[in-house]
């Protein structure tokens, strides 16, 4: 299929219309069995070996609910400032295809476990957008379909398809945005911050890694646009299964300009699905979408009613680790640093491991110091994440102690790291090995010193005049002579002693 | 009450991957309007005051705890299936070409 798609720049579209988004988002859970039956979740088993009666939608078998599903299920709630249902139902999603061998979805319809929330994200900038949560609900993902004989491994032009149902029935939690509205021109810019925030408020909660290149964590992106001071929404579009935080923005910017394109030429927009596409960053049109009632939902007849009793949820919501928009918050002032530093330090992914080294026993000023300057030069070299350097927090903690000691200088810090980077070991050994340690034997800096006035006598006498600033030089020649390995300051104080000046 | 059509029978039909001849639209259109009629009744003597009941039992919160349990070998879980490959349910084309 090759048809060319109409846009129009990104400013002319909202020149003359506001965008509204909704945002579906579904993520996978770290529980160590699926969401209605013993089956394990482990990645990587052999096909169809992770498979039972119960999730193969087989004659008679029964359902039974994960209880670390629902309490996770009620995690997220309360951490999306949600209310907890006192009393919510399962439903079947009637729907035929072989990636659900029951013939339908255990899911919830209107009864959800969580609703009426939000979530505060912060972007770039610092500047702090309130997204609203409609619902967050109980589900069972899918079994993985391979297309075998068409062109790419697509459905299209398919010969047929091989399904591996390890994954059906892994416990979901689908969380939709009520619509977004108001955010105008950084309306793609909220839809990556929403899920990125998302994705850390998940992690910090412990119930699942949310990766989203391993499909741990998807996004539906909806959107609409209506024109300029409207208020009733336009028809939207669904991009599904958008896996990357670059590539929610990206598809939300495209939707924008496509259906601006649209509707500046009179056309009207079809309610349809899309696919958004990774190379090219555009959507194509999947299928249209089916009318909700077409599910034909209807109460789970084989699951009794989740009744999450008031001192049950309380007692999870006293358990809560401190969210991720709190902890930045609370370390940004404890640190004394400026939204953009920490804007950073988050793009970097170096906060975990900064807080790491900080509780390692490390000085908060030297462990962003470290993290943020020599590793994260070191990272961007090697092309690795930071997370993935070959150094533990409690490693460059070690160095910032040695550092603070005295017993190495910047420079030797270095070479330090440097060396545990090389695998030459921890930073003692490497210290060991490569012979790294200031010259702390006042009697070896002293000779250097002596023999550096010794041999500057110009230079020592503009000193002794009172040019304190030209005893750079005599330290330099001292470093120089010591092959980098004297403590700069103590050398300084040395040089002055000796010429009987005093600084300041 | 208002009957169940001949359209609303062809389209649940449709949903079900069901075939069905034209003269067995009508049939079940028949059937389906008696058979909603009949549960219909209960609307007349349940008032608001009762709620809709989906569940016969007095029960929640069945749950178990999350421990693997073992689950059917490979051979087993695909001994039903009409076709297989790859260790794999193989099945018919799904969408043709666009």
């Amino acid at each position: 299929m090759t048809t060319t798609t109409d846009l129009v720049s990104y400013e002319d579209a909202l020149a003359a219309y506001d965008p509204v988004m909704g945002l579906e988002v579904h993520v996978e859970l770290g529980t160590k069995t699926k969401m209605f039956c013993g089956c394990s979740t482990a990645l990587g088993a052999d096909p169809n070996s992770q498979t039972c009666p119960v999730c193969l939608g087989l004659p008679g078998a029964l359902p039974v609910v994960n209880a670390t599903g629902v309490e996770s299920a009620i995690k997220i709630g309360l951490a999306l400032n949600c209310e907890i249902a006192e009393w919510c139902r399962f439903a079947r999603k009637n729907y035929f295809y072989p990636d659900m061998p029951k013939n339908f979805q255990t899911s919830q319809y209107d009864e959800p476990i969580a609703f009426n929330g939000y979530l505060d994200v912060q972007l770039e900038d610092g500047e702090t957008f309130r997204v609203e949560i409609e619902r967050a609900h109980m589900e069972e993902d899918t079994g993985k379909s391979t297309h075998v004989g068409g062109a790419t491994g697509r459905i299209h032009g398919a010969s047929h398809s091989l399904l591996d149902y390890n994954r059906a029935g892994i416990p979901l939690i689908e969380i939709v945005t009520k619509p977004i509205v108001g955010a105008g021109e950084r309306a793609p810019e909220v839809a990556k911050a929403y899920v990125r925030e998302l994705r850390e408020v998940i992690r910090a909660l412990g119930v699942s890694e949310a990766r989203m290149e391993m499909g741990q964590m998807r996004c539906d992106v909806n959107l609409s646009l209506m024109p300029k001071g409207a208020d009733k929404f336009g028809t939207r579009s669904e991009t599904k299964n958008v896996n990357s935080l670059r590539s929610v923005e990206r598809a939300a910017r495209y939707e924008i300009m496509r259906h601006a394109a649209v509707l500046s030429g009179g056309g009207t927009i079809v309610q349809e699905t899309r696919h958004f596409h990774e190379d090219t960053g555009s959507t194509t049109s999947g299928r249209v979408k089916e009318e909700a009632e077409d599910y034909r939902y209807f109460p789970e007849p084989d699951l009794v009613p989740v009744a999450p009793s008031r001192e049950w949820v309380e007692e999870i919501r006293a358990a809560l680790p401190e969210l991720p928009l709190a902890r930045r918050t609370r370390l940004l002032a404890e640190w004394g640093i400026s939204a953009t530093d920490m804007q950073a330090i988050l793009n970097a992914g170096a906060l975990d491991l900064i807080v790491a080294t900080i509780d390692a026993g490390a000085d908060a000023a030297a462990a962003r110091k470290w993290w943020m300057g020599e590793l994260a030069r070191s990272a961007n070299e090697s092309g690795t994440a930071l997370d993935e350097l070959a150094i533990t927090p409690r490693q460059v903690a070690r160095v910032t102690e040695l550092v603070a000691k005295g017993d190495l200088n910047d420079k030797l810090a270095r070479q330090v790291i440097e060396g545990v980077l090389a695998g030459e070991g921890t930073p003692d050994e490497v210290v060991d090995k490569r012979g790294l340690k200031v010259v702390s034997d006042e009697g070896a800096l002293t000779a250097a010193v002596e023999e550096a006035i010794a041999g500057n006598p110009a230079i020592a006498d503009k000193i002794r005049g009172g040019k304190v600033a030209a005893a750079g030089a005599l330290v330099g020649a001292v470093m120089k002579a010591t092959r980098g390995q004297a403590d700069a300051a103590r050398v300084k104080e040395l040089i002055l002693d000796k010429l009987g000046v005093t600084e300041g | 009450m208002p009957g169940i059509t001949r359209e609303e029978v062809a389209h649940l039909a449709r949903l079900a991957r069901l075939e069905l001849k034209p003269e067995e639209l009508d049939h079940f259109a028949g059937q389906l309007d008696d058979i909603i009629g009949a549960v219909a009744r209960v609307s007349e003597v349940a008032d608001q005051d009762v709620p809709p009941t989906s569940h016969p039992l007095p029960l929640t919160n069945v749950m178990r705890p999350d421990e693997v349990r073992p689950s059917l070998t490979p051979e087993q879980a695909l001994s039903g299936a009409p076709a297989q490959e790859q260790q794999r349910f193989k099945v018919p084309q799904i969408l043709g070409e666009e």
